[in-house]
């Protein structure tokens, strides 16, 4: 055989498998999520466009330059959605603009903003470059606009959407901008877009994969009209389009202009750039971690449909210049319960963790967190399938978020370079109530209260943790102005900003508390509320070094009472607390009851009232060497009360004038100290009679069972099964399994069943 | 020469120990879990969280489950000083929660000064350029 033949062999086997390939791609009859692109979140190849430019840009001052432009563009854009945006999640800020490298890669997103997206909307991009921008049913074109929503497709949950733009310039794209919101109403099983009753991915509402929406900017009203005929929030659904799309609009004008002042190589190597130095610049930030292994698990204590023990698993190794992290071990997803998230969700929120809270000071973008590792298990809570609804997914991110942030801690104590302080997990719940039904205005509402950014900040390694300062996926977010809300919403929060006594995270400094929310309904006979955090039952962070942990928050109700009657008739009856209308029950006939704060959506009555609490952020250190001054200041301010500062903190003051007594505070201290070693036992005499080789068969667990991953349990010790097998897990009505309890207790009072 | 790993144990790179930083107490091989060499006590979480509205007549209190999460507090054997809180399942095996690569260590300190005081980190404040590194 000559060389010749064999070159003609290797072309025609080429070109039959490019015809293979064709013939595949031609005829895929769903383009379903790509894996290809959704379980990649490091940067794309640098594309030959790219190379040519940075051979020609290396100058570091060029490339700074273009990108605090472009940087000034995302903000401009950002401030135009907040201040525009009709969804309550855009006057907050819940959102975030950013502007995409050719390939899809987000190089620089809005300062402020829900960080998380940055590691999410690249897929949307990506599978917009990889199938449409060669089909010639739909192409890519200078005045397009892409709309898009469906998580499955790169996104946290459904209720956010995206508006995607192509820059071009002469002819040739050269990037992408784009702005997301997290819009509320999606149509849903539940009104406000994140339903927990969704029992399958078709109870979520809107499932966009990404699709144009806007040609010669504008946007076409067929499609316009469809998607607000799906929603319960039309306008809505037509301003935020024109927003966001106005949005990007701004910062393609801002791209524009630099590629007129600078051309289109400097503002590549400009983005290319900036994500490669940061890549790089994380590897070598991580060789000064410590190398170790860090363990630890978070639970969520319901599906927001049943309590139950929801492990969520994580080890930690750092070795030279990887991190990665193993979520293997957390529990299998939910076949029909929507807390699972898709693998991006768990990249992104860990993602957000480095940019918010470790390397604030890194440009935003993709490639903080590009060169990281994640291991899960297939069919994973924390990883789930396509056929899994995740439209509550922040169940799992957060307690993903909550448990990275445990963890890297442990990394950060000994690392002399320090970018921020070591701080104890922050509070990961959005306790907030979400709303909807018929306004006072006549119109269908369908949104959320965003108290749900008062989350309370874990306590630090020389300071406490700041009360109701913002959720962990905003630093830069607002709760917004009630007395606006109630313009346009039936109801009132009742108190104000109240924070909740004695539910602090204790530690030698404690963590920022929560406040308290009652609601109640005026103005509508359609109107209701939903809840949907974990964490009434079992807390859902852990402490930092000897510090603790938060309490737990549940819903309370008072019905059978209008309270706007009491306030009217009899307002001295009425409480400012929760802690003295449950214990105090001061409205005559009215029923008083807890719950857990999975709360599926529920029409509330005139005056009847629904009370919850934000959270406290997680305590550092020992208890016992909180200064005493800083215990007495708790108590002035109404933050603890005096038995209970007493019995945690040990220190001797003055029941009325609150001096403390230095001596008997030191004897208290010690006296505990030496408890402890007294109530102590060895470890491993400890470990004897505590370690039990299976979970609990009287508790409801998912999850590994201490360090063997490779076996995960679904409801308790009598489901096991092999991590690399998935099968579903299919839960009960909880209504049939209170009906089941109540007929078996009929059947043994009456001996009839029924 | 010696690293601070957390707020209370350190680590002596010459004898391959974790130490007590409250105490100087030896703790044990840095090769191991430092929670062999502690005092452990399950805590009743309703303790440290007491029920703010009253469990006699409600389910859900404020107070977490003690059926279903419990506090493993480790002592430092010799000041009592409570070097970790770990919130656990019933029954379920303490975690080793750092575990240390300790040539690995060794190599990246070999380059560096011993750090005696904790690093803090920077405070963020609105005033620019105002940072600083120690403890106050
Ligand atoms: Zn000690």
């Amino acid at each position: 055989m000559t060389a010749s033949t064999t070159e003609t062999e290797a072309q025609r086997i080429a070109a039959d498998q490019a015809l293979v390939a064709k013939f595949l791609k031609d005829t895929t009859l769903f383009l379903a999520p790509d894996p290809e692109i959704m379980n990649e979140h490091d940067l794309a190849p640098r594309t030959a466009e790219e190379e040519d430019a940075l051979a020609r840009f290396s100058d570091p001052h060029t490339i700074s330059r273009i990108r605090d432009r472009v940087q000034a563009g995302a903000n401009e854009g950002f401030e135009m959605v907040e201040q525009m945006g009709a969804a309550p999640g855009a006057k907050w800020g819940d959102l975030i603009t950013g502007i995409y490298t050719a390939s899809g890669d987000l190089a620089l997103c809005s300062a402020g903003g829900v960080l998380i997206f940055s590691a999410l909307v690249h897929h949307p991009i990506k599978f917009i470059i990889k199938n449409w921008i060669n089909d010639p049913t739909v192409g890519v074109r200078d005045g397009d606009g892409f709309i898009h929503n469906d998580s499955r497709y790169g996104n946290i949950h459904n209720t956010d959407q995206s508006m995607i733009v192509p820059v071009f310039w002469e002819g040739k794209l050269v990037c992408w901008v784009a702005s997301t919101v997290h819009e509320g109403e999606n149509g849903a099983i539940e009104p406000g877009g994140m339903p927990s009753m969704a029992e399958s991915s078709f109870d979520e509402g809107l499932k966009m994969s990404p699709f144009r929406v806007v040609e010669n900017f504008e946007i076409k009203k067929d499609i316009l009209t469809f998607l607000q005929n799906s929603v319960r929030e039309p306008k809505l659904q037509y301003e935020d389009m024109k927003v966001k799309l106005f949005a990007c609009l701004r910062i393609k004008q801002r791209i524009e202009e630099i590629l007129v002042s600078d051309g289109p190589m400097a503002l590549t190597a400009s983005l290319r750039g900036t994500l490669e130095n940061v890549r790089k610049e994380v590897k070598r930030r991580l060789t000064e971690w410590p190398d170790m292994s860090v363990r630890t698990y978070m639970i969520q204590d319901s599906t927001l449909r049943e309590n139950c023990l929801i492990k969520i698993n994580l080890k930690v190794t750092k070795t030279g210049d990887r991190l990665i992290f193993d979520f293997r071990g957390s529990s299998p997803e939910f076949t029909n319960r929507a807390n699972n998230t898709v693998l991006a969700g768990t990249k992104g929120m860990i993602s957000q963790l480095f940019l918010c809270f470790i390397w604030p000071d890194l440009p935003r973008n993709q490639a903080c967190f590009a060169p990281m590792e994640v291991i899960t298990d297939p069919c994973s809570t924390v990883a789930a399938s396509y056929a899994a609804p995740n439209s509550q997914s922040l169940m799992s991110i957060f307690t993903v978020f909550s448990a990275s942030q445990h963890a890297l801690g442990k990394f950060l104590y000994s690392c002399p370079e320090k970018y921020t302080k070591v701080i104890a997990p922050w509070f990961n719940m959005i306790n907030t109530f979400i709303w909807g039904g018929l306004s006072q205005h006549g119109e269908t509402l369908g949104n959320l209260c965003a108290d749900l950014n008062g989350m309370g900040g874990g306590a630090r390694s020389e300071s406490d943790g700041q009360h109701g300062l913002s959720p962990i996926f905003a630093t830069m977010s607002d709760i917004g102005e009630q007395e606006l809300n109630e313009e346009e919403v039936p109801f009132l929060q009742l108190v104000s900003k109240k924070l909740t006594r004695d539910t602090q995270a204790p530690g030698k400094y404690r963590g920022g508390m929560g406040y308290q929310m009652m609601v109640a309904t005026k103005d509508s006979d359609q109107w209701g509320f939903m809840t949907t955090t974990v964490g009434a039952k079992v807390p859902p962070i852990q402490g930092l070094f000897g510090g603790y942990a938060c309490g737990t928050y549940p819903l309370s109700k008072v019905r059978n009472v209008d309270v706007y009657n009491v306030m009217r008739d009899n307002p001295e009856q009425f409480r400012h607390s929760i802690e003295e209308i449950m214990n105090n029950q001061p409205f005559p006939g009215a029923k008083y009851t807890t719950h857990h704060m999975g709360m599926g959506f529920e029409l509330s009555k005139r005056g009847e009232l629904y009370m919850i609490s934000q959270g406290s952020g997680a305590g550092y250190g020992d208890l016992l060497e909180r200064d005493p001054a800083l215990v007495i200041s708790d108590i002035e301010e109404d933050l603890i009360s005096k038995p209970v500062a007493r019995r945690l903190y040990k220190v001797a003051f003055d029941e009325d004038t609150l001096a403390i007594d230095v001596e008997g505070t030191k004897a208290l201290r010690q006296a505990e100290r030496e408890d402890r070693k007294k109530r102590g036992k060895p470890f491993k005499e400890f470990v004897k009679t505590w370690s039990k080789p299976l979970p609990p068969a009287n508790l409801p667990f998912y999850g590994c069972w201490g360090d063997d991953v490779s076996v995960l349990y679904a409801g308790g010790p009598h489901d096991r099964r092999d991590a690399n097998k998935p099968k579903p897990i299919f839960m009960r009505h909880p209504k049939d399994v209170k009906i089941e309890q109540l007929e078996a207790k009929l059947l043994a009072l009456t001996g009839k069943t029924y | 020469m010696k690293v601070l790993m957390t707020e209370y144990l350190r680590i002596d790179l010459d004898k391959e120990t974790w130490e007590c930083r409250v105490c100087d107490h030896e703790i044990g091989p840095a090769t191991t879990n430092y929670k062999e060499g502690m005092l452990v006590y399950d805590r009743n979480p309703r303790d440290v969280h007491p029920p703010v509205i009253d469990p006699e007549r409600y389910e859900y209190t404020f107070s977490p489950d003690p059926e279903w999460i419990r506090i493993l507090e480790y002592y430092c054997p010799s000041c009592g000083t409570q070097v970790e809180a770990e919130y656990a399942i019933p029954g379920h095996p303490p975690l080793y929660d750092m575990e240390i690569d300790l040539p690995a260590l060794k190599a990246q300190w070999s380059k560096r000064e011993e750090v005696k005081e904790p690093v803090v980190g920077p405070e963020v404040e609105l005033d620019r350029g105002h940072h600083h590194g120690h403890k106050h």
